[in-house]
């Protein structure tokens, strides 16, 4: 096949990507738009193996590795739970962060099969091309691998400081360009192989001052980065499906990022430079003087709810934690039979990435259109009856509107204290990750729930 | 003059990053976690640069070291092309309208 006409598919299958993004603005169109980009793939590898053209023996070998590949791939989709969404993304993305470098060295190594001169002369701007692509593809890797220990749990979610860590990360930056202007001078190898080490070294450092409840943009900037390396490679390839691909991904991450900086009312850098957790927990627990709190049990809240016309619930991260999306459903299912209008209110950045309460809540079957954005849904709580806040909390800390004091202040929230009762659910009154008392917890029509929230929903069930 | 093909390359790049933003911008919140798997398994698009690093040279000799990273990365990258769309799949499969 010529060039030119592989050029030209690679173009389509660049297309069909588009339509794949194009076609999640809603879930109607979402299947569709995922087969155009499974065909979009399927097109790129076969006009890859046509324009090779020789099918010599290593071709048997691609097929066997892509088998091999591809069954641990499906097998992990069809394994992985909903609630583990977050790691799996951040796995997959340390996958295709190596596999940029990889493919960076290789291309280092013989650049002659890539057109790109011959080793110790490879051509100044694919030279500066793949080192960036390794570089960003190593930080994607490294990043993604921490990322991952700290959602599974392996490792703690609580956010590593020390001293002068801002000032190394940025020598280390610096070190990464200068490393890659003496290769372009020089073409050694040493240098390559020491800006893929720095690079590896930068994304561990970056992403473990980052705290768990700022995973959501955490995530969403691997996201973007591992579409940065992409297009880093795809310009050394000269690859237009990789480029447009690279770009596509690289500003969608962006964009999220974006949206959930938002959600907290942080500026990007305030989250990547670290977290809340690590800075004044401690002053505002001890100040805290004891105020009473209204308790109650599942048969108060089913009574609550059971009389009332219409209720908001309000599901956070916990919920994915004591995994009760099921529970939940059974009890929004009792609660229609009971003639109560159920909603759905969620916070951009509730749970642990980017629409991770919506993936929870439709695998327990709830119907997209009950569930509702922040913007949405704000107004109603005036006129709702009851708000069941389950495994939620900084998002509904009226505080973020009124004390400018606070360090969520002026973080958009849901006005849950705003419907006529408040049934809380959490196991203690300790603060939520930001490290502030939640105000909601002390006022006269909110009722606490202290349990697991699976265990209570499921015996809010049982009682109604 | 002519004009660098770096250039046409770079056109691409900067129309796409456009395309890119006025699309993400349209998905729905709600599939915003499908939106990630999804440009996830399309970055791996990467295996058509393993492949031809993994095929690269004579047919005698494709376990040199430049080949073994090329086949190394096929693996990751096909590990992220089947468990991306699939899981992809498989949540958007949860996104249906319930007849009420």
């Amino acid at each position: 096949m010529s060039a030119n006409l592989s050029a030209l598919f690679y173009l389509i299958s660049g297309i069909l990507f588009i339509l794949a993004l194009r076609g999640l603005s809603s879930p109607e169109t979402s299947r569709q738009g995922n087969y155009f980009g499974i065909a979009g793939m399927a097109i790129a590898i076969i006009v890859t193996f046509l324009s090779i053209g020789s099918f010599s023996s290593g071709f048997i070998y691609v097929l066997i590795f892509l088998l091999v590949g591809g069954s641990i791939g499906a097998f992990i989709a069809f394994r992985i739970p909903m609630t583990a969404m977050p790691e799996l993304v951040a796995g997959f993305h340390s996958l295709v962060g190596l596999a940029a470098v990889f493919v960076a060295i290789s291309a280092f190594l013989k650049p002659e099969a890539f057109n790109l001169g011959i080793v110790g002369n490879i051509k100044l701007a694919s030279l500066i091309e793949m080192s960036l692509g390794a570089a960003i593809g190593a930080i994607t890797f490294s990043g993604s691998i921490i990322a991952f220990l700290k959602l599974r749990g392996i490792m703690s979610g609580a956010p590593i400081t020390f001293k002068g860590q801002h000032i190394i990360n940025l020598v280390l930056g610096l070190a990464i360009i200068f490393l890659i202007y003496y290769l372009c001078l020089s073409q050694s190898s040493n240098l390559f192989w020491s800006i893929i080490l720095i690079s590896f070294l930068v994304g561990v450092l970056l992403i473990i001052p980052i705290g768990g409840a700022d995973m959501p943009v955490v995530i969403s900037m691997l996201n973007s980065y591992s579409g940065w390396a992409a297009a880093g490679i795809g310009f050394t390839l000269e690859n237009t499906a990789l480029i447009i691909t690279g770009a596509l991904v690289g500003s969608s991450g962006a964009i999220l990022s974006y949206i959930m900086c938002k959600g907290m009312n942080r500026s990007f850098f305030n989250v990547i430079l670290g977290g809340w957790g690590a800075t004044d927990q401690t002053s505002s627990s001890e100040t805290k003087e004891q105020k009473p709190v209204k308790n109650g049990n599942a048969d108060d809240a089913a009574f609550l709810m059971k009389n009332a016309s219409s209720v908001i619930i309000v599901p956070g991260y916990g919920m994915a934690v004591a995994q009760a999306q099921h529970a939940l459903r059974e009890m929004v299912d009792a609660l229609k039979k009971n003639g109560v209008k159920v909603s759905y209110a969620i916070h951009p950045v509730a749970g642990r990435m980017p629409g991770h309460m919506n993936v929870l809540l439709a695998e327990a079957n709830v119907p997209y259109d009950e569930v509702f954005e922040l913007e949405e849904i704000n107004n109603d709580f005036a006129n709702c009856d009851v708000a069941y806040v389950i495994g939620a909390n900084d998002v509904t800390n009226p505080v973020a509107k009124s004390d400018p004091q606070s360090p969520i202040y002026g973080m958009p929230v849901l006005d849950v204290e705003k419907s006529k009762s408040v049934l809380f659910v959490k196991r203690s009154l300790s603060p939520g990750y930001a490290g502030i008392d939640n105000d909601l917890f002390y006022r006269d029509n909110t009722l606490m729930l202290f349990a697991d929230a699976k265990k209570m929903t499921e015996e809010i069930v049982k009682s109604l | 003059m002519e004009i660098d093909p770096f250039i046409f390359r770079l056109s691409i790049f900067i129309l796409s990053i456009f395309v890119g933003y006025y699309v993400v911008w349209s998905v729905t919140p709600s599939l915003h976690t499908p939106l990630m798997s999804v440009t996830n398994a399309i970055s791996s698009v990467i295996i058509v640069g393993a492949i031809i690093a993994a095929l690269a040279g004579s047919s005698e000799s494709f376990f040199e070291t430049s080949n073994i990273f090329g086949f190394l990365a096929i693996i990751l990258a096909a590990v992220n092309i089947f468990g991306g769309f699939l899981v992809t799949q498989r949540m958007l499969q949860m996104y249906k309208k319930k007849k009420k």
